[in-house]
């Protein structure tokens, strides 16, 4: 293949955005919850690789908006903690 | 008195190993004689039932604690093995220890960075709430990686490769390792090291894996059963630590007296497999050990494990009190949150009454009529009063006077029930909440539970031998709750699918139509018959017709709507004409309900049916569960009271038809066999025409299968158009009581092609499926084609064939149900500790988010319109009125003109639903219990 395929772009695949810090503490006050309570990501995962090469470096413990197209609330929001691995 | 709230919270469980000091510390004895009890039936000092160990005969006292027999818990003792042995529970460790360690210098085989890599990994995930799974996942990696090395980073020792011969010996390079040998290496291990193996070196080493000291359960964990004949029979566990014992001895005597190696090596081989099968007898690779009679023993992981282990049957399920089972039966006259309790259960079940100043009298009378109490009318007793102190005193009727004079404030009553207590009634399976729901007790004469028949449909019970349980709640707390959550009428909108589970069934469908449809009409006595059911008073103004007063049943119906409903659907009965002829429906299918009153329209299974009932759903919802209750109660009453006095009944007879139609019917058999054999001359001929994607062989199956298909068809209609509403059978049908018309055509048309795996019969005979038909015979009768109807009856190879179909979904019932409980039991305990909590979040029991909100939007399923939050066309028409549905008409006009479809939940399964029928048989009781 000549170009590199991105994940983000297909039509299955819900957006990415990565939080800074700063926004990504807001979003856990917001929800009254701490990082480990969140759902995890792993690293690995291909959207986040994907989302490492557009947005920049992805550490672990970072936290990830999803936002997808959902049958019963037309959008829906959540976050994810990546992880290791 | 009774705890309430938390008293205590469990912070943490940590598992660890217990050391051989541990094991001799905690011991009450040392065990050292294989031997039981001595000739006069006492036991032996220092022998496995020794006075130490517990108390297990009432009367004597504990040799350690000197409590009495249910005082006293036990105490382990412990026996000294002559030669460590492999604890099999931890071969795998011990395994993974040996092969990532260094065999000299037992360190780990890992240089120092990268051990402190791994360290580090798993404390960064610790602080990110990795579970313990993930924990554990990074000491394998960091055991796999060190067992990866050839030779030590520390000593450069090279490492030779150790193997695991099922179930305890270990290899090294072929040679045999001793336990001894491993547990030495074990030793070696230093504690940073473990560390970064997944062990906490403070409370567990790895040495203590290979056991010196065996401890010895108390006997109270394995008492010993005096049979009738006065001998003792002990436990399989007892049993099992007397061969243990046995070996043990003749292993240290061997050993002392220093015979060859041989012999020695033997015995500890021998002390090896009684201490692995003393665990787990069923280790893969060893013989389990047999008791005299040849029964395999049940050691200690057989007590835990599977289906019969401590904790599925023990601990997650457990025995109750205050809970009754007996046969069902149905009651019509029961409201459908009511169940029908024998006397003789009602005498036995309990509910606990706190005496208080106010009820003192009530409480004293109660008691004072004892267990039993006299008269012919139920009056409640009771069978316990429970003192201040907590002590229970048994009521009989020798003592009810006295102890009736002895109760004060403060005592508790434990009174029989009584008509309109809470309890909760459950038939297994139970795989959905609506399998146990709260009813209201009436107490009645005879031996079997009894609840109206529109329960019938969330239970998924039915009376041909069907038993139920009924549990009797003991606090208030319990009641309020179940009266608020789990009552019948809380549950008639499923949270499945929003849409009703309870409602009318069978005659109840049948019965409303007969009153509804068209113009049918009732005489004032018949009217009265069929209200004096509801005991509705005022009779509705009659129509009067050549001087006769006449009721129409429409206006009998809407006596018990709402007065202010307004309602438009189409019925059951709707014909889905091309265009809807609306009011003017010739087949009255088009239901008008206006300020509470039918104006057009037939209320059949659309209507006031189980699950699909339009009216039920709509009064549930609009004016709450009680409302609907007592529609449903009413309605069904009124349906039973309709088809009583018109009497309806159904036989073989209803699917009688002309000679006329059966000649017909022959006649479009016989042109399908001749088309059938055409094409097959076709293919013979080469001359078929192969369709895209298909073999030639496939595209002939093909064809065949259409043309019988229309074949079946056409024998459906030519009988469909002799069966007409005045039938029974067909209006069973057409109003969705029971059954279809495709049942119909299959009794009176004919039967059709049957089918195994989708295809028409092949297998059997070479090339054949019966010798009655020549080698290769591709025709519709040497397929399985049935052209006969069950009424007019099947030749034997037709009736061969249908057995060979009807086979086949007996096979796809039992498979399923079998599938699809292991399915569910998966499933449930995957999502058991998940609740809803106040923010809408989903999360489980460590409080870690699962779903941001419920369903993505938060919407309680039940409440729900069909999965909806909200039905925008209902609210059109109730503000717009019937404006709303001039509105509506317009819209569906536009709709379609866009080519959407208009969705409704609950007429989608419409055209799907060949639900295939469940083959039910006589005496269900027995096949039911799972």
């Amino acid at each position: 293949m000549a170009e590199e395929f991105n994940v983000l772009e297909h039509e299955l695949v819900p957006e990415h955005h990565l939080l800074p810090e700063k926004e990504a503490e807001k979003v856990l006050k917001e929800l009254k919850l701490t990082k480990d309570q969140l759902p995890k990501i792993r690293l690995a995962d291909p959207c986040i690789r994907a989302l490492d090469a557009i947005a920049g470096p992805v550490e672990e413990g970072m936290v990830v908006k999803i936002v997808r197209r959902s049958s019963t609330s037309g959008v829906s929001v959540c976050y994810r903690l990546v992880i290791r691995g | 008195m009774m705890v309430t709230g938390v008293t205590k919270r469990i912070a943490a469980i940590k598992f660890a190993h217990l050391s051989p000091d541990e094991i001799r510390k905690m011991s009450a004895t040392k065990i050292i004689t294989a031997d039981t009890y001595d000739d006069d039936g006492f036991p032996i000092d220092m022998g496995l039932m020794d006075p130490h160990l517990g108390v297990i005969e009432p009367g004597l006292r504990c040799k350690t604690c000197g409590k009495k027999v249910d005082e006293c818990p036990g105490h382990f003792g412990h026996i000294d093995l002559a030669m460590p042995v492999i604890h099999v529970g931890y071969v795998k460790e011990i395994k993974k220890l040996l092969q990532s360690t260094c065999r000299s210098c037992g360190r780990l085989l890992l240089t120092g960075e990268q051990a402190e890599e791994y360290r580090k990994q798993r404390d960064k995930m610790e602080e990110l709430g990795a579970d313990m799974l993930d924990a554990s996942s990074v000491a394998k990696e960091t055991a796999r990686d060190a067992s990866a090395r050839t030779s030590c980073p520390h000593c450069s020792t090279v490492q030779l490769k150790i193997t695991l011969d099922k179930p305890t010996t270990f290899r090294e390079e072929g040679h045999k390792l001793t336990p001894k040998e491993v547990r030495e290496r074990l030793e070696r291990i230093p504690d940073e090291d473990l560390v970064s193996l997944g062990m906490d070196p403070t409370v567990s080493r790895p040495e203590w894996m290979v056991l010196t000291a065996l401890p010895v359960p108390p006997v109270t964990v394995r008492p010993s059963i005096t049979l009738d004949s006065g001998d003792r029979s002990e436990d399989d566990v007892t049993h099992k630590l007397v061969d243990v014992l046995r070996i043990n001895q003749r292993l240290r005597e061997n050993r002392d007296a220093g015979a060859p190696q041989l012999i020695v090596e033997d015995l500890w081989e021998l002390l090896q497999y009684h201490v692995t099968t003393y665990f787990d007898n069923q280790t893969s690779g060893i013989p389990p050990a047999r008791h005299r009679s040849g029964r395999p023993l049940k050691t200690l992981v057989q007590r835990l494990k599977g289906k019969e282990g401590r904790f599925r049957s023990n601990l997650s399920g457990k025995r109750v009190n205050f809970s009754a089972r007996t046969v069902i039966s149905p009651d019509p006259m029961l409201s459908i949150n009511e169940v029908g309790v024998p006397v003789e259960a009602a005498r036995e079940l309990t509910v606990p009454i706190h005496v208080t100043e106010r009820n003192l009298e009530k409480a004293k009378e109660m008691c004072k009529r004892g267990p039993i109490p006299p008269g012919p009318e139920y009056r409640p007793g009771v069978n316990y009063v429970i003192r201040s102190d907590g002590r229970r005193i048994k009521i009989t009727d020798k003592n009810a006077e006295t102890v009736a004079e002895t109760i004060e404030p403060g005592y508790v009553v434990e009174r029989h029930l009584v008509d309109g207590d809470i309890v909760l009634f459950n038939r297994q399976p139970s795989l959905h909440r609506m399998s146990i729901m709260a009813h209201e007790v009436r107490v009645m004469p005879y031996k079997t539970f009894r609840f109206n028949l529109c329960v019938c449909p969330p239970y998924n019970a039915d009376f041909d031998g069907d038993e139920m349980n009924l549990h009797v709640l003991q606090s208030e707390e319990a009641r309020a709750e179940a009266k608020v959550l789990m009552r019948v009428q809380e549950h008639i909108l499923s949270p499945r699918m929003g849409a009703p589970v309870i409602g009318g069934i069978h005659d109840h469908i049948t019965g409303s139509f007969l009153l509804t449809y068209k113009d049918s009409t009732f005489t004032r006595e018949e009217t009265l018959r069929i209200l004096e059911k509801i005991g509705e008073a005022d009779l509705p103004k009659p129509k009067v017709k050549e001087g006769v007063e006449r009721w129409t049943g429409k206006q009998l119906f809407s006596l018990i709507l709402p007065s202010d409903l307004h309602m438009t659907f189409k019925a059951s009965i709707c014909q889905k004409c091309q265009t809807c002829k609306k009011e003017k429906c010739e087949h009255d299918g088009y239901v008008v309900i206006r300020h509470g009153r039918l104006l057009t329209g037939t209320i059949d299974e659309k209507s006031v049916g189980a699950f699909k009932g339009r009216i039920v759903d709509k009064l549930s919802r609009d004016y709450g569960p009680d409302k609907a209750r007592e529609f449903i109660d009413k309605a069904t009453k009124l349906a039973i009271g309709a088809i009583m006095v018109r009497g309806f009944t159904t036989g073989i007879d209803d699917e009688d038809i002309p000679d006329q139609a059966k000649r017909e019917i022959d006649d479009a058999m016989t042109q399908a066999k001749m088309k059938v054999e055409e094409h097959v001359q076709a293919y013979r001929r080469g001359e078929l025409e192969q369709m895209p994607g298909r073999s030639l062989e496939e595209t002939l199956e093909v064809e065949i299968m259409k043309v019988l298909g229309k074949a079946r068809d056409t024998a459906g209609q030519i009988a469909g158009r002799h069966l007409g509403l005045e039938n029974s059978a067909v209006i069973m049908a057409r109003s969705g009581a029971r059954g279809s018309m495709l049942n119909l055509s299959q009794m009176a048309g004919a039967i059709g092609q049957q089918a195994v795996r989708g295809e028409r019969l092949s297998r059997g005979y070479w090339n054949r499926t019966l010798p009655h038909f020549q080698k290769g015979d591709l025709g519709s009768e040497a397929r399985g084609f049935v052209r006969n109807a069950y009424k007019s009856g099947l030749t034997p190879t037709e009736y061969f064939f249908h057995s060979m179909g009807g086979r086949e979904g007996l096979v796809d019932t039992a498979v399923r149900t079998s599938r699809s409980g292991y399915m569910q039991r998966r499933l449930i305990n995957a999502l058991e500790d998940l609740k809803v909590m106040n923010d809408g979040s989903v999360r489980n029991t460590a409080g870690t988010i699962i779903q941001f909100k419920y369903g993505e939007d938060g919407i309680d399923p039940s409440r729900s319109v069909g999965g909806d939050p909200v039905d925008v066309d209902d609210i059109i028409l109730e503000v717009l009125g019937d404006q709303g549905e001039l509105i509506a008409k317009v819209q569906e006009k536009g709709a379609l003109s866009y080519g959407i479809q208009d969705r409704d939940l609950l007429e989608t399964p419409e055209e799907g639903e060949t639900e295939t029928e469940e083959p039910e048989f006589e005496g269900g009781g027995g096949s039911e219990e799972m």
